[in-house]
């Protein structure tokens, strides 16, 4: 089962490592957005500071569409996708490892973002922990539901217009506790960000079995 | 309504969605809508009351009547798409086409319905609470992500590829549309921790009698309007399924035909031109 994951975990990233789509055109779209909303707010900084738990998520989100949609195309041509359903491995593997490469991807992604926070927006940091934990939970739950629909609209060619309308609203959530804990772990919002940890954490169990539930009627379909 | 083994028997297709039942069913919701708005309109007060203290005239006045439309909606829409998990679910366990059909038509009217539940509430707002909309009242939050996802799994309905693919996909979006709500609704409480909404109107004494009596009335017409949309809604998804399935047969019927009768009508024509050569 384990080295089932691994194997199409690593499949993945290989691809990636030799394409760098991920790398050299979601990256450099995540970072513009940063850039956007400073143009469109204010050149004032104690408003982006202010306002950067929300900005960050919003921004981590729009790029894992792209990333999501990158993922889902590698299975797209070439009979890929027969090729998988005929490797024989179970159906829940198969998500579990392309689910941990888009999330590996999504990590790298997230991490490069709060360094351009950090930087273009000087927010402050006053929870080191919350914040880098807030960041792996929160993941986890996009790369999870985002596996799911993206393996949902296989084969579409309508994909790319659809897929904003179906996983936005379902990550609605994740933006809602993720923005939550970063304001504690910021300082900017009074509640309780290790509580917001908590709830992160389990949508993402809940869209990690979800998924790997779901995926069989799914490939038995592709 | 036709079923697969009788179209194939008989080469006969329905062409209409009306039935006795429905049609009678229309009728009754035409003479109930009448009376509705005799009762909303007319027969029911405007609610005023009179403040204790300084003795001015307080209360919703006339946008209280905005309650038989809104409270019924919000009904119908949540009713709708419970109909619309319970059918996916079917279709995941059974592959159950009736089901599926079900289920879509019952998510186009939830759709709509909470899209009138967020118009009337909107509206009613404005002079209440004096404000359209509230960002942390959970139940605004709620149906209004889940209007968002029911469109997402009708657009799923529309995707490409074979009836039984779309309908299994669809099946869990509308499974999940049940399950995202419900996060997104614990999210929202969380989040906001607050409401506007009034608690239950049914339980408040204040609520007068006639103005029950409509209110609980305009429920029972909201879904009874649901029952009569959504047979109607399965049966166009049932003519429409038939018209995919069998439409391209048909088709090739009538072109094998009309090829008959011009081979029938060249034969005659080649048997005259012999004759003179």
């Amino acid at each position: 089962m384990l080295s089932d994951v691994l194997l199409i975990a690593g499949k993945d990233l290989r691809v990636e490592l030799r394409s760098r789509i991920a790398l050299n055109q979601v990256v450099p779209f995540a970072l513009l957005v940063l850039v956007l909303f400073g143009f469109a707010l204010d050149a004032d900084s104690s408003t982006l500071a202010t306002f950067t738990p929300g900005l960050y998520w919003v921004a981590v989100v729009l790029a894992a569409l792209l990333a999501v949609h990158r993922s889902v195309s590698l299975e797209d041509g070439d009979g890929a996708d027969e090729g998988l359903l005929m490797s024989g491995l179970h159906p829940a593997s198969v998500f579990l490892g392309k689910a941990v490469a888009l999330i590996a991807e999504l990590l790298l992604l997230a991490l490069v973002l709060l360094g351009g926070v950090l930087i273009l927006y000087g927010a402050p940091v006053d929870d080191v922990t919350l914040l880098l934990l807030t960041t792996v939970a929160a993941v986890i739950g996009v790369g999870a539901a985002g596996t799911l629909y993206g393996a949902l609209l296989s084969g579409q060619r309508a994909r790319e217009t659809i897929l904003p309308i179906l996983l936005l609203p379902v990550l609605a959530p994740v933006v809602i506790g993720a923005s939550r804990a970063f304001g504690d772990a910021m300082g900017s919002v009074a509640t309780d960000g290790w509580s917001w940890l908590l709830s992160l954490t389990g949508f993402a169990m809940l869209y990690l079995a979800v998924g790997s539930v779901a995926h069989g009627a799914l490939m038995e379909e592709a | 309504m036709t079923t697969t083994q009788e179209v194939v028997e008989t080469g006969r297709f329905d062409t209409a969605t009306g039935s006795r039942t429905t049609r009678m069913l229309g009728w009754a919701l035409i003479v109930g809508l009448i009376v509705l708005l005799w009762l909303a309109f007319v027969a029911t007060d405007p609610d005023i009351r009179i403040d204790a203290a300084s003795g001015d005239e307080i209360g919703q006045f006339d946008a209280v009547r905005l309650i038989y439309v809104h409270v019924p909606m919000a009904i119908v829409a949540y009713t709708a798409f419970t109909v619309t998990a319970i059918g996916s679910v079917m279709v995941l366990l059974r592959r159950s086409v009736w089901w599926d059909l079900v289920a879509g038509a019952s998510a186009e009217i939830g759709a709509v319905a909470s899209a009138l539940t967020l118009i009337t509430g909107s509206i009613w707002g404005r002079p209440i609470w004096n404000t359209y909309w509230r960002w942390d009242d959970v139940r605004l939050m709620t149906t209004l992500v889940l209007f968002m996802l029911a469109l997402g799994y009708l657009a799923v309905r529309r995707l490409e590829g074979s009836a039984e693919s779309r309908a299994r996909r669809a099946a869990i979006v509308g499974i999940l549309l049940v399950i995202n709500s419900i996060i997104v609704n614990r999210s929202v409480e969380w989040w906001a921790s607050q409401t506007l909404h009034q608690q239950s109107t049914i339980t408040d004494a204040a609520i007068e009698d006639l103005t029950l009596f409509t209110f609980m009335y305009a429920i029972v017409f909201g879904l009874a309007g649901y029952v009569w949309l959504l047979i109607k809604g399965f049966r166009v998804a049932w003519l429409e399924r038939q018209n995919e399935r069998f439409g391209l047969v048909e088709a090739l019927e009538q072109r094998r035909a009309e090829a008959e009768r011009t081979d029938a009508v060249n034969a005659a024509v080649d048997t005259g031109t012999g004759d003179q050569s």
